[in-house]
């Protein structure tokens, strides 16, 4: 094994010893952990017909029972079911956003840090101007002229959400640009690819997947309110649709808590166990900015 | 100041040119179901199908064309925005100042003493309000408070600003409508406070480790004197400029916190606009919004500069 390998799995080693020894951290993916069994089981345990208006069985807003854990909706559907299928689509909608948001982040944030000049500025500009732009309103207005679908959900979180990452890659890369390891490969004529793909990537790769997690909590919430108000998939019952079709069919006026109630707390429980798994590995990766 | 141009310049190409990538024919959908006098349809495709560039130089000479008509309703959109304009710095003002003062007196509490009782137990929910999609909470004191669920009778209003009928120029029309303010404002200052108070805490926290604080108390002044005139009106600084800067964060509250309310403000105003969709609404919100975050933005710049000579050389 060389020994670039073994220093990686060392560190490796390292960091789940420490998180492990985090408690709030702990606490964080242990609540991950159930979420995202019932992401994927949740085809497996729930019949196709639960999720269909036309073979619902139970009655109207029907308040919890036996039968119904949590209740029905407005046409008669379990809304456990419902919820259950949600956290897969929530989930999926989650990390594929991050996921796009993380790419777009890294390799702007990189290329800012990396290079002088002109193109660098551009990019800095761009990077600017995103984060000055509100979220919703930009948002909303890609999503219009997309459509609204599952896809388009995540593109447009995706593409609204990078910024923040880019800034704090390009400063991180910043730092890195000045070591004389950096130096040394420069002048053993190592071209800008190599620079970027060997040296800066991977030191800035802890900080970005401890970023990227504290990314998944604010995407689930963008997601949230992005499907409320109707922008996702009209067929794709996310805990933000779920939301949304509540609010529509007056559940809140006749004080139907429990289609209400349980979306919420989902969101709740998902992005508060990101941001404490995140903040855990900002503690470990980076201690002086997480103090 | 020269980069808040150059933003707001990139927002008025952006807004144009992202309009024009829509498919589909908008006058057909804007003729659909009213009677409309061909010769005007033709005139209107005449328009749309002038060059790009020519359309372009239109819209630059005046973004804000006071004779451009919202699909929806039929009537010029800056008139309309003018209109929901009042409700919503009403109800955003209220919100901003309230969740200010209380998420800046929790972070001074809890940043003077961090890890204590108090510091554990704010931290923790504003963490757990930090992570609540603010319509939700909305939605939820709504069937608590105004519903009638557990048992609670409906206290407040479902929605809307006013009781119809009533009078909101006289005494009891202001009331009335401070009574519909109650659940909106208490929605939107759960959720602001938090971010404020996290701020303010970190920021105390920060000026905890410096070294005048150190001489502050050589002096022998008491802690609470250390505290209100040493410490905090150094941390209140990028708490300040945070409110300011936090505008974006705020119209993200008010879009959907004003729709679960049917608050009549410009939050309301564009969750319509987009279920139409109105285009032409859209934009304008689009636009309206960019601008007030560019100006807050400025401003919280132009306050740092002007209240800390630091950053002036």
């Amino acid at each position: 094994m060389s020994i670039s390998a073994q220093r990686r799995r060392r560190g490796l080693a390292q960091f789940a010893n420490s998180f492990r020894r985090d408690r709030t951290g702990m606490t964080g993916l242990v609540i991950l952990a159930i979420f995202i069994a019932t992401a994927i089981l949740a085809p497996i345990l729930i019949p196709d017909e639960a999720l269909d208006v036309t073979k619902a069985d139970g009655g109207r807003f029907e308040s919890p029972s036996f039968s119904y854990p949590l209740g029905t909706d407005e046409v008669g559907r379990s809304i456990l079911l419902m919820l259950a299928w949600g956290t897969r689509i929530s989930l999926t909608v989650g990390l594929a956003a991050t996921l796009i948001s993380m790419v777009i982040g890294t390799t702007f944030g990189i290329m800012a840090g990396h290079f002088r000049g002109v193109g660098s500025q551009a990019l800095v500009g761009v990077t600017d101007w995103f984060l000055v732009i509100p979220f919703l309103p930009l948002a909303i207005v890609l999503a219009t002229v997309l459509g609204p679908s599952t896809l388009n959900l995540i593109i447009v979180i995706g593409i609204t959400s990078w910024a923040g990452t880019a800034r704090l890659i390009r400063a991180q890369t910043l730092s890195i640009e000045g070591r004389p390891y950096l130096e040394r490969s420069k002048a053993l004529g190592a071209g800008n690819w190599y620079q970027m793909s060997r040296h800066v990537l991977p030191n800035v790769f802890p900080l970005v997947l401890a970023n990227t997690t504290l990314t998944v909590a604010i995407v689930i919430l963008s997601e949230t309110t992005l499907s409320f108000l109707g922008l996702g998939d009209p067929g794709a019952p996310s805990w933000g649709a779920l939301l949304d079709r509540a609010f529509s069919s007056g559940a809140v006026s006749r004080g139907a808590w429990w289609y209400v109630l349980p979306p919420g707390i989902c969101v709740v429980l998902v992005v508060l166990a990101f941001t404490l798994v995140g903040r855990a590995m900002e503690r470990i990766v980076d201690p002086r900015r997480a103090s | 100041m020269l980069r808040a141009f150059i933003t707001l310049a990139f927002v008025v190409i952006f807004n144009f040119f992202l309009f024009r990538m829509l498919p589909g024919d908008p006058i057909g959908l804007y003729a659909r179901g009213r009677n409309q006098d061909p010769e005007q349809l033709v005139e209107l495709r005449r328009a749309l199908n002038k060059p790009l560039l020519e359309q372009f130089l239109t819209y630059l000479r005046n973004p804000f064309d006071s004779t451009i008509d919202s699909t929806r309703f039929s009537r010029p959109v800056w008139e309309m925005i003018g209109e929901r304009l009042w409700p919503t710095l009403l109800l955003l003002g209220t919100a901003i100042l309230l969740a200010s003062i209380i998420g800046i007196w929790i972070g001074i509490r809890a940043g003077w003493k961090p890890g204590g009782r108090f510091d554990r137990l704010s931290t923790g929910s504003t963490l757990i309000l930090y992570s609540m999609p603010e319509f939700w909470l909305g939605m939820m004191l709504l069937i608590v408070f105004a519903a009638g669920a557990f048992g609670i009778p409906g206290m407040f209003p479902v929605g809307g600003i006013s009781t119809p009928g009533v009078d909101t120029s006289s005494p009891m029309g202001w009331l009335n409508v401070l009574w519909h303010l109650v659940l909106p404002c208490t929605t939107l200052v759960l959720i602001y406070l938090a971010d404020y108070a996290l701020v303010m805490r970190s920021s105390l926290i920060d000026e905890r480790k410096q070294e005048y604080l150190t001489l502050a108390r050589a002096k022998g002044l008491r802690d609470a004197m250390v505290r209100k005139r040493h410490a905090v009106p150094n941390a209140l600084l990028p708490t300040v400029t945070l409110i300011f800067l936090s505008l974006g964060f705020v119209v993200t509250g008010a879009i959907t916190v004003e729709t679960v309310f049917s608050w009549p403000g410009l939050g309301l105003l564009t969750y319509e606009a987009l279920r139409g969709p109105d285009i032409p609404l859209l934009q304008a919100i689009f636009l309206m919004f960019s601008i007030a975050v560019i100006v807050a933005n400025l401003i919280a710049e132009l306050l740092y500069v002007a209240f800390d000579p630091r950053v002036r050389s």
